[in-house]
């Protein structure tokens, strides 16, 4: 596997910025001027889970051609089985101090635990179900939509009705989720304050611990033969059917993996904005996952995670400064992007022959991807 | 010395009049129920002129007793009348002594159901029919057999044949409630609930059905058959429901018929053009308010077209400005138009504010009406008919007109059409325009029924996206039926899996559906399937 240069800065820089800032949270009096206040750790953490985001967004959008407006939908999943971890661990600390119920069961009158929530007061299930439930979902939908070889705008729509249909459902007060609210008001994660600074400064660098091991995984993953055969899909499909291979396992693999990815960073996005609620289903999310990874530059990986610290931090600055434009400036993203800048920032820096930027864009940064 | 007499006169006929009812009014004053019940009843066969008042102002509660007995009726300013001569009654109130005010006449359910039932009795007799068809109404649901003699007596003398059969009906349920009618009355009682057929009859007969005896049989009988008619027509609401869902939308698809199924290009911000086509009403009723008071009931004829062009103009410019640089990139132009939403609900938020507007509905469009046991508003009425007549002039422009023939030439053909001398960018644009202007015509129907809010278009987008694709792109009759299938299986889902679990399992179907049948219900064929 050869990383390559932005590779290995990328994981440089993620790391070393995620220890710098836990370090300075935790050593650093609050007096000194080194000091970073916890809420810019809690931030930083928050965009590097949307980073692992964006990164499955890009490994299946990038290299398997596969645009998903649905993406966040695995995201959150993976967030509401942290959620119920950590309403497990409140105990008799909630409002109404039921050592079983959450606190909105007990709100809804429910006498008993549904069977789904067994087992989520253990952090190695709870974990488990990160993973195993968005990856299902995944294997289960995927399975029906390359197998009866449902693509493009197709796919994107129905993906798009996939997290629709869950923001509903999830809204739904029986379905035990907590409703329209969500869950939130957590205390403990394995024993440690959630609220504390060095749990999060712990979470920060954990989060950058696994952008770094996703991002190896997704480099790994494209860089290997099935990752070749991955490009020949999103390219043309049919010729690589013709050719013997199976394009709908291919798929299915890469679409999973890329779920799973997603969901790890929901998981480690709820304890550190505190809160999971069904509005992170919204269709509206997905779709900003997928510009996170336009502009940042489709098929590099590297990319997506620029793009999604770059769009969320300019999120953080307008939605305090400028509340109003935001939304302006979001869509004005969208269009410059696909319109001038269709290979990204990422495309900025990559230097390449006049014919290779002639070709079609995410051809040729997939093209570069392969050789270099 | 004459004026003296006249006064003594009139004073003693008021005194007299109160000695005589009073044997009958006592019971209100004995703080007793069954005995409050009683006098209810006896008032109500006394014939005095004042019944109706006072059995009214028990029914509201401002009916008091003083301490020595008297019935007052307390008035809107807080004082109080003497119930039975309507005068001004001084009355002491003291806040040591409870006992010594006057005490409200309290009622219970038996005594509640008494006075209604009185009530209609004493009002069958009005002079105003629809008085008298509410009285019989308030009979029925009363059926109290106290009513029974009364109610024969209106029979004698009415001639509305409406407010004879629920008269009928009324002494029917009254009928059927009483301990002494013969078996013979009870039948032919059973038969006239049977012929009314509604959930109140029903639930008469179904008391009854449970007892032994051909009365009980019959009722049983009855409630069979009230039972199968009830459920026709529910099944029939729920068609109607359903056809007006789907129409809904329909007329949210349909303009994404023509730029998604036809130009193939997926417009994310087709919602905004929904939206907008409403806030046009929305700023046509404002302008015809300001400058045309004399004909504002018509606003929503002046809002369609001006809705239509706001729309197709915008959609013209998106056309020229973004999408024709984006063409061949079908998920290019999803993120483009995507942002392009953004701004414009963004744009609509600065300009109107990010609250609801209140979009008004005109007079014709508001109430129902009763068609046997369906229930039809106005608003969804007009608005499946709108939407047939928009998708009917769509395929007829499509179709007859020298547009529709080069733009149906553009889509088949694109550089055969060029060759033959058709500006293929234009007819791109005026295709374009044409979708984005339908969408705005469905705005001025979803004004109607929806909230005018910045958010209005983002709720149908996915909807109609699978309205699209479920019926087969570029196909509009399948957009139609679509929809209308979408709309009905939605509605019968509801009863059983309420709304929100009805529309999921409405969105999963879909997407199910679209794993089997890629292309939707009518695929076009040949060629185009691979482009």
């Amino acid at each position: 596997m050869k990383l390559g240069t932005s590779g290995y800065l990328t994981v440089a820089l993620v790391m070393g910025v995620a220890i710098v800032l836990a370090v300075l949270n935790q050593m650093t009096p609050a007096t000194s001027p080194l000091h970073v206040p916890t809420y810019v750790v809690a931030l930083a953490g928050k965009y590097l889970c949307f980073a692992m985001l964006a990164l499955a967004v890009d490994l299946v959008w990038g290299f398997a051609g596969i645009l998903s407006l649905g993406h966040a939908a695995f995201f959150a999943l993976g967030g509401y089985a942290m959620g119920m971890y950590l309403m497990r661990q409140i105990g008799t600390r909630g409002v109404y101090g039921n050592p079983m119920l959450p606190d909105f069961m007990v709100f809804l009158g429910w006498k008993e635990l549904p069977w789904y929530w067994y087992g989520f007061n253990w952090f190695p299930f709870a974990m488990l179900m990160v993973v195993v439930v968005p990856g299902l979902l995944a294997a289960v939908f995927g399975w029906l939509a390359f197998r009866s070889r449902v693509t493009g705008v197709y796919l994107s729509i129905i993906t798009q009705a996939l997290t629709y249909a869950l923001l509903l459902a999830f809204f739904r007060n029986d379905m035990g989720f907590g409703g329209n609210n969500g869950m939130t008001d957590f205390k403990d994660i394995l024993g440690f304050n959630v609220q504390a600074d060095s749990t999060r400064s712990a979470l920060l660098v954990i989060s950058a611990l696994f952008l770094c091991l996703q991002f190896l995984v997704a480099r790994f993953v494209v860089d290997s033969r099935f990752g070749k055969i991955l490009v020949a899909v999103r390219d043309t499909e049919s010729r690589t059917r013709f050719l013997g291979y199976r394009p709908e396992s291919y798929k299915l693999v890469v679409w999973v993996l890329s779920a799973v990815m997603a969901a790890i960073g929901g998981a480690l996005y709820v304890p550190q904005v505190g809160i999971i609620n069904p509005s992170e289903f919204a269709p509206g999310n997905s779709i900003e996952a997928v510009i996170w990874v336009a502009v940042g530059g489709r098929g590099t990986l590297v990319g997506a995670i620029i793009g999604a610290v770059l769009v969320n931090f300019g999120k953080t600055w307008f939605t305090g400064a400028l509340p109003e434009l935001w939304l302006y400036a979001l869509g004005a993203m969208f269009i410059f992007v696909t319109l001038f800048l269709p290979r990204g920032v990422m495309g900025l820096f990559q230097r390449r022959s006049r014919r290779e930027a002639e070709a079609d864009a995410p051809a040729a940064a997939a093209a570069q991807e392969v050789t270099g | 010395m004459v004026r003296i007499f006249l006064l003594l006169f009139l004073s003693f006929v008021t005194f007299a009049a109160p000695a005589r009812a009073d044997d009958s009014l006592a019971g209100f004053a004995s703080g007793d129920y069954a005995q409050t019940q009683q006098a209810v009843e006896a008032l109500a066969q006394s014939g005095n002129p004042r019944a109706v008042d006072i059995l009214s102002a028990l029914q509201a509660s401002k009916l008091y007793y003083l301490p020595d007995q008297t019935l007052v009726i307390k008035g809107e300013d807080g004082g109080y009348a003497n119930a039975l001569t309507g005068e001004p009654v001084k009355v002491e109130t003291s806040d040591d002594d409870d006992d010594a005010g006057p005490k409200e006449v309290r009622v219970n359910n038996n005594v509640r159901s008494a006075i209604e039932a009185a009530l209609g009795g004493l009002q069958l007799f009005d002079s105003n029919p629809a008085k008298r068809l509410a009285a019989a109404g308030a009979v029925f649901t009363a059926h109290n057999p106290v009513a029974i003699p009364a109610l024969d007596k209106a029979l004698e003398k009415e001639a509305d044949p409406s407010v004879k059969r629920l008269m009928q009906q009324a002494r029917a349920a009254a009928v059927l409630s009483s301990d002494d009618a013969t078996q013979e009355t009870k039948l032919s009682a059973v038969e006239t609930l049977r012929v009314r057929g509604d959930i109140e009859a029903r639930s008469l007969l179904g008391a009854l059905a449970g007892q032994q005896g051909p009365v009980g049989d019959a009722a049983a009988a009855a409630v069979s058959s009230i039972d199968f008619n009830l459920q026709i027509w529910s099944f029939a609401q729920s068609i109607y429901y359903g056809l007006s869902l789907g129409s809904v939308l329909l007329l949210a698809a349909a303009g994404l018929a023509i730029t998604f199924g036809v130009m193939g290009v997926i417009n994310m911000a087709h919602g905004e053009m929904v939206m907008l086509g409403a806030y046009t009403t929305f700023v046509v009723q404002q302008l015809m308010r300001a400058y045309l008071p004399g004909i504002y009931g018509a606003n929503l004829i002046f809002a369609i077209p001006a809705a239509f062009l706001v729309t197709a103009v915008i959609g013209i410019a998106i056309e020229r400005s973004l999408i024709r640089w984006l063409y061949g990139r079908p998920l290019e132009t999803l993120l483009a138009t995507w942002g392009l939403s953004l701004m414009l609900q963004q744009v609509v938020r600065s300009l109107f504010g990010p609250n609801n507007r209140d979009v008004d509905t005109p007079w014709w469009m508001s109430g129902a009406t009763q068609v046997g046991g369906l229930t039809l508003t106005w608003n969804r009425f007009y608005i499946i008919i709108f939407a047939g007549i928009v998708v009917a002039a769509l395929m007829a422009a499509l179709r007859y007109t020298s547009l529709g023939l080069r733009m149906r030439a553009v889509t088949q053909n694109r550089r055969m059409a060029a060759a033959m001398g058709i500006r293929t960018p234009w007819i791109d644009a005026l295709t374009f325009g044409l979708g984005s202007g339908v969408a705005g015509m469905a705005g001025v129907a979803l004004s109607q029924i929806d909230n005018v809010s910045p958010n209005l278009g983002q709720s149908y987008i996915i909807d109609s996206f699978m309205v699209v694709v479920f019926g087969g792109v570029g196909n509009l009759w399948g957009t139609t039926i679509g929809a209308l299938t979408l709309g009905i299986v939605n509605k019968f889902l509801e009863p059983f899996a309420g709304a929100v679990l009805g529309k999921i399992v409405v969105l999963v179907l879909l997407i199910l559906f679209v794993q089997r049948n890629p292309r939707g219900m009518f695929p076009l064929k040949g060629r185009a399937v691979e482009a």
